[in-house]
């Protein structure tokens, strides 16, 4: 029998403090007060001190409340069962199904062995040029989508996961609003994806401390279909700004030196063994990541972007609607863009070479300078380059863009200004220019 | 534990850090074990003691701790293996095998399992040398087994002072590595000597005569590295940037071309990923330099950015001393660690538990005096046979918002020998490698004499300067010698600083080929040339920069490589 504890001698934000034996680090314990009974988490040890985190919020919480230790950590139900089903962040059912309680697996496990990975080697097609050709995407990756406020963020995370292969999607929303949770869920099922589909929700009006779980639990549901049913796993998490947020808050709460702008100086490690969970096995399925990061004012050097950016394996800048050109980046697409088509690399690389100089150009048209012959021919190759690749509305398989690309050039230069190797222009320009 | 021995007790938990009130002795940084009721044992090294309570740092998650808990001192510091066996291996921070742990526990790593560092079964060619009777000290060699291409020097163990006389050797022959190879003696004790030593990491190996002066440059085959901003065998070097700029190719291309006896790539906090392809790559490619494979010469170090802080603290010392321990066998060794913003982030983490008063960016007063004294532990070095060995550290730093104000990289800028910029925008315009030509220095000899790259560096600011004024003035009110200018230094750009890590001709540029290939390109600077227009001229410079770009495709010294010249000069004769 479980001892009950009633002396709660501190309630500081979120955290409450008892005094308790025999309780370890990480243990879940269950808060009953007057407004209701609550999960919370052991934080901190000191002495007979114990430092709970409790997800509902302290809000309530009487210097009586009662405290009853479970003696396990934060777990999560592991099966078939999860598909189709909408949980919160704690794991309770947000839909009207019953609660799961088979199979109950660790959050928040160790990392993957480094040695059992493998490289990464599947490319995922997006129908998207901005990706598939520049920036592709590969099985594994863990990426964000660097944003501000009002881009379709959600609506372009929506759609890379209905025209992505995979075989199960599980979608972690961190302070999403209402609006955009009832978006996810109609699209998936239009699609009829909701029955591959788990969803752990946190909105932006349910506790804090619960958003602090989404990621982990998504990612222990993942890592269960991919190890245990060698499934391919798309993970899809938004809004990740609102999970560091959520740290931010509880560091302050517990009086942690901040670093940055109020960030924990461990905000890279708790970020890193999030997105690190992203994986591709050799004799099991695999994990890929793609989350949403708003930038707060924009600015890129903000601690949460540029920690992001640190670990992921490249970026994609969503500004004015438009994955941008510059910035945006898949680390990974080396490893597949040497066995798509001969001319991709090359393609890649001077075209976004002379989308720069367009934009050099441009800087100068704007300033009301003469443009020379080769400004002029800027001029045109940019407009046609942001029609025909840059539009999120194309909708085109990556061989297609690639003629596309060659077209484009050939329309606008002679194969001695696109800089590109002369034997491959001997195979690609078209003949007809 | 016997019965009598008293028990030190855990007393609190805070993230990695637990505190203990220890019975008997406890040394500064000595190793201990937290043994929670799961029967596990977490491996965690003492970083303060207050009194009866000392404050440790734990190497492993600290999920299922209890107050009371038992704590076991080992009276040790944090110390690694050294033998024979360490050449082809993936090490965590703490050298645990990779592989080894995988077989053990699969898909995850596990808490609290640790495993030998050097396999206990395989047997070595032992050749003896030192004969008895011989008087040795530390760091002297009395045997040889080969690694790889190398004679692996076993040596007389670094930690013993004095000197001493061998009293007895083994038989040639094959043997385990705790196989006895001799004996030693002051005239009081008698030692034994095995193939395998441990040394504790945060400690430099110094048994050595002397410190030299780094001259000799590490050949890199990266173009913009050697020609302009070399790195010596023994010197330091770091190269920050914002992330996307490239650090990580670079320190591949640095890994797999470099004219180094053994590499070290320290993966300290970054992307798993990023290993992976070292992993499974590295067994495959061919070292040109050697006819063997790339990973015959490599050992990783790994503790990615998931793995426990604390053992990535102590990754960094890890690696540096493996590299000291080769050093001692006269060879040059380069140590890749990336990234040491990310160690010094662990350093932060462990200072705010401690509770200490931060410095600036809350990274820890201390911050600046350990990045220097990493960074001393590289060096070129005579040994005490009067042969040489180096150490290059070649530090990635990866400042926050890739502004480099900040403490980590001015901390690092102050003792490395040379600075490799990236540049974001360079990265953004697919100018690779990123490194800024104009922003980059570097204090080592260049394989090119100096007035030579002066010229070109010159000419590189010059056309800079262009560039700065045509976006004020425009391109027409430029006076076409100008733009002349500003399109030769846009050609040393575009033919020689970038360069293809992809091409498996363009990526690895000889230092022979790079002499060659910058005096055609110093002749292109030279020469003055008279153009009717500026559109001549852009048409001009582009046909050249498309036959010097095939060029750099075509390999060194072939018929085609001779071909393509003749083109070229057949180009410049024209105009």
């Amino acid at each position: 029998m479980k001892k009950i504890y009633h002396r709660i001698i501190q309630i500081s934000g979120n955290v409450i403090t008892v005094e308790a034996d025999n309780v370890a680090n990480g243990e879940l314990a269950e808060v009953k007060s007057p407004r209701g009974t609550s999960l919370a988490q052991v934080i901190r040890l000191d002495k007979t001190r114990v430092y709970l985190q409790v997800f509902a919020g302290s809000r309530g919480i009487s210097t009586d409340s009662e405290v009853r230790f479970l003696g396990q950590p934060m777990r999560v139900s592991a099966s078939d069962a999860l598909l189709g089903r909408i949980f919160t962040g704690n794991g309770s059912p947000r839909d009207k199904g019953p609660a799961l309680t088979d199979n109950m697996i660790d959050i928040g496990g160790p990392s993957v062995n480094p040695a059992n990975r493998v490289i990464p080697k599947n490319m995922i097609r997006t129908g998207l040029p901005m990706i598939d050709i520049f920036n592709t995407l590969v099985e594994s990756q863990k990426l964000p989508i660097f944003s501000v406020a009002g881009e379709p963020y959600n609506e372009l995370l929506a759609r890379i996961a209905m025209q992505a292969e995979v075989d199960i999607i599980v979608l972690g929303g961190m302070g999403l609003k209402y609006d955009d949770y009832l978006y996810f869920k109609e699209t998936l099922d239009q699609q009829g994806a909701l029955s591959r589909t788990v969803m752990f929700i946190h909105t932006a009006a349910d506790p804090i401390v619960e958003c602090l779980l989404v990621p982990d639990m998504a990612l222990a549901t993942a890592e269960y279909f991919a190890t245990q049913e060698n499934k391919r796993v798309l993970v899809l998490l938004t809004d990740m700004t609102n999970f560091c947020d959520a740290l931010k808050e509880i560091a302050i709460t517990m009086e942690q030196i901040p670093s940055n702008r109020g960030y924990p100086g461990d905000l890279y490690s708790q970020l890193a063994s999030r997105y690190e969970k992203a994986v591709d096995f050799e004799t099991a399925g695999s994990i890929t990541i793609l989350a949403v990061t708003t930038m707060p004012g924009d600015d890129v050097t903000h601690p949460v972007p540029d920690n992001t950016g640190y670990i992921t394996e490249g970026q994609f800048y969503l500004v004015n609607g438009r994955i941008e050109p510059f910035g945006s980046l898949s680390r990974l697409k080396q490893q597949v863009n040497s066995e798509t088509r001969a001319d991709h690399r090359a393609l890649m690389d001077n075209m976004i070479r002379l989308y720069a100089e367009y934009k050099e150009a441009l800087e100068k048209q704007s300033m009301g300078f003469k443009m020379s012959d080769w400004d002029s021919k800027l001029l045109k190759y940019g407009n046609l380059f942001e029609q025909r690749m840059m539009d999120l509305r194309v909708n085109i398989p990556l061989e297609e863009a690639l003629d596309l690309g060659w077209k484009t050039l050939a329309e606008c230069f002679t194969p001695a200004e696109t800089g590109i190797k002369t034997d491959l222009v001997k195979q690609f320009w078209p003949k007809n220019s | 534990m016997t019965e009598t021995t008293p028990i030190s007790k855990v007393t609190g938990v805070n993230g990695n850090m637990v505190s203990v009130e220890f019975a008997g002795a406890v040394m500064q940084n000595e190793v201990a074990y937290v043994l929670p009721a799961d029967g596990s044992k977490l491996k965690s090294e003492v970083i303060r003691v207050r009194g009866r309570e000392a404050d440790l740092q734990v190497f492993e998650s600290t999920t299922g701790v209890k107050v009371g808990d038992p704590v076991e001192f080992t009276s040790q510091l944090l110390s690694v293996e050294l033998g024979p066996g360490l050449l082809t291996q993936v090490y965590d921070g703490l050298q645990n095998p990779l592989p080894e742990l995988a077989k053990q526990a699969g898909y995850f790593l596990k808490k609290g399992l640790y495993v030998y560092p050097l396999d206990r079964e395989k047997k070595w060619s032992y050749t003896p040398v030192a004969k008895i009777g011989a008087r040795v000290q530390a760091g002297d060699t009395i045997g040889t087994v080969p690694e790889g291409i190398f004679k692996h020097r076993i040596m007389v163990p670094f930690a013993w002072t004095g000197e001493w006389t061998v009293i007895w050797t083994i038989e040639p022959g094959d043997y385990t590595i705790d196989t006895v190879v001799a004996k030693v003696s002051d005239g009081l004790n008698e030692r034994e000597i095995t193939m395998v030593q441990t040394w504790p990491v945060k400690i430099p190996i110094t048994a050595y005569d002397d410190k030299l002066l780094p001259r000799e440059p590490l050949i890199t085959q990266v173009r913009i590295i050697d020609t302009f901003f070399p790195v010596a065998k023994g010197g330091t070097f770091c190269t920050p940037g914002p992330f996307g700029a490239g650090k990580t190719v670079l320190q591949h291309a640095l890994s797999q071309r470099s004219e180094a006896d053994v590499v070290i790539v320290a993966a300290c906090g970054e992307r798993a990923g990023e290993v992976v392809e070292i992993l499974r790559e590295f067994p495959h490619l061919d070292d040109p330099r050697t006819g063997q494979k790339l990973i015959d010469r490599t050992i990783i170090i790994c503790n990615t950015s998931s793995m426990p802080v604390a053992a990535r603290e102590a990754s960094i010392y890890t690696s540096v001393t493996l590299a000291e321990y080769y050093r001692q066998m006269g060879l040059n060794v380069l140590l890749l660690a990336d990234s040491t913003s990310r160690w010094a982030q662990a350093l932060r983490e462990e200072s705010g538990r401690l509770e200490e008063i931060p410095g600036e960016e809350a990274f820890p007063a201390y911050l600046e005096s350990l990045v220097a004294s990493f960074y001393e532990r590289a060096g070129l070095v005579r040994l005490k046979d009067g042969n040489l060995g180096s150490i290059t550290i070649c530090g990635a730093v990866s400042p926050a918002g890739g502004n480099f104000e900040e403490p980590v990289t001015q901390a690092t800028l102050k003792v490395v020998g040379s600075f490799l910029a990236l540049s974001r925008d360079r990265a953004n315009a697919r100018r690779y490698p990123s490194i800024h030509p104009l922003d980059s220095w570097s204090k080592y000899n260049s394989i090119v004499p100096k007035e030579k790259i002066d010229a070109a560096r010159q000419m590189l600011r010059a056309g800079n300067d262009v560039n700065q004024m045509m976006k004020v003035v425009g391109e027409e009110g430029t006076p076409t010698s100008d733009f002349v200018t500003y399109l030769k230094s846009e050609f040393i750009d575009s033919v020689y600083l970038q360069q293809n890590t992809f091409d498996p001709v363009d990526s690895a540029c000889g230092s022979k080929r790079q002499e060659y290939v910058f005096d055609k390109l110093l002749s292109v600077i030279a020469k003055s040339f008279s153009f009717p227009d500026k559109n001549a001229a852009r048409t001009y410079f582009q046909n050249l920069r498309q036959a010097f770009i095939d060029w750099n495709y075509i390999a060194w010294d072939t018929d085609d490589f001779k071909t393509q010249e003749a083109k070229i000069d057949e180009l410049l004769a024209t105009a």
